[in-house]
């Protein structure tokens, strides 16, 4: 399937193969293990198909979303929401995001890049990214049911905090060329 | 427009996922729940609880596992402090989705949010700790 696809665009086997080495190398690791220890090679594989079945299954979509919400909100919209003098509004907005959202951290990175090309201030970007790691709603009842209200509790009132301050102080440490080099890395680049 | 831009970001993200998927496929394996549970039982103290932070950072699990697998390490014998390190580092700290979060932002940010990131589970570690 991924070579089919990838013959659309065209690149020489070489390239293909560069490109794949790490995942080529993964497999046959797999293969490897399958054939010194039946079991242990089984369950390789099989939560390897079940954790890339969860990123297809999740990764295109969120793709297709970002693509869609790029062309329909307007910079200005997201300026005001979520850019430098938005104020307390960006905070519930990264807060608002990153609860409603659902999937592992690798499926915000799209949205923080697409966030950012629409020049949100960083801190927030971050925050949501922090936020995404600690309350996304449906995780949150989730954790209450298994591991209590308390703990859940807890690690939401030690997480929200906590990573708000520590996007600040991202924010400040870095350099200015650095964070105009990520804003126009954004802007250049696809989500 | 919105569909073409969509393939493309995919594809060129694929490779790298794909490899992480079968690295932590490989090392989840090859870790058996029993082994994890011995070394952050609870009272593998400090040394456990360190244990828990890192293994947390480098593995990826889907989040609908993570906390029946939390909550199946704690009626193993788990302590509650490891569980906090593990489950609170595995959904925020990621070692492994390291190369794709640099190729999103850059290195400076990736690596000071991943930094960040651990110093918070470690403050709700703590806090975990004295509470519970």
């Amino acid at each position: 399937m991924v070579n089919k696809e990838n013959a659309a665009i065209k690149p020489g086997l070489f390239t293909l193969l560069r490109k794949y080495r790490f995942s080529i190398g993964f497999a046959f690791t797999i293969a490897a293990l399958y054939f010194a220890n039946r079991p242990v090679g089984t369950e390789a594989f099989d939560i390897s198909v079940s954790n890339t079945i969860e990123m297809l299954s999740l990764l295109p979509p969120v793709f297709i979303l970002v693509g869609l919400l790029d062309v329909w909100v307007p910079k200005e919209t997201i300026i005001r929401y979520m850019g430098e003098n938005s104020g307390w509004k960006g905070i519930l907005m990264a807060v608002f995001l990153g609860s409603a959202a659902a999937g592992p951290l690798y499926v915000a990175f799209p949205i923080t890049a697409l966030l950012l090309r629409k020049r949100a201030r960083l801190a927030y970007v971050l925050f949501f990214l922090g936020v995404w790691s600690t309350t996304k709603l449906p995780i949150v009842l989730y954790e209450i049911s298994y591991m209590g209200l308390r703990f859940t509790a807890i690690h939401v009132a030690v997480g929200i905090p906590l990573f708000l301050l520590f996007s600040m102080i991202i924010e400040k440490v870095m350099p200015e060329e650095t964070r105009e080099a990520l804003y126009r890395k954004a802007e250049l680049e696809l989500p | 427009m919105a569909l073409r831009k969509a393939w493309k970001s995919f594809s060129s993200l694929l490779p790298e996922v794909l490899s992480i998927m079968m690295f932590v496929g490989i090392s989840l394996a090859i870790l058996s729940p029993e082994t994890i549970s011995r070394l952050i039982g609870s009272d593998s103290g400090p040394f456990g609880v360190a244990v828990a932070l890192v293994a947390g950072s480098v593995t990826l699990i889907p989040s609908f596992v993570t906390f029946p697998l939390g909550a199946a390490l704690l009626k193993d014998g788990a302590g509650y402090a490891q569980i906090a390190a593990f489950v609170s580092t595995l959904m925020a700290v990621g070692i492994v989705t390291l190369p794709v979060e640099i190729k999103y932002f850059n290195w400076y940010t990736a690596v000071l949010r991943n930094i960040s990131a651990l110093f918070v589970s470690i403050i709700f570690t703590i806090v975990i700790w004295r509470l519970m």
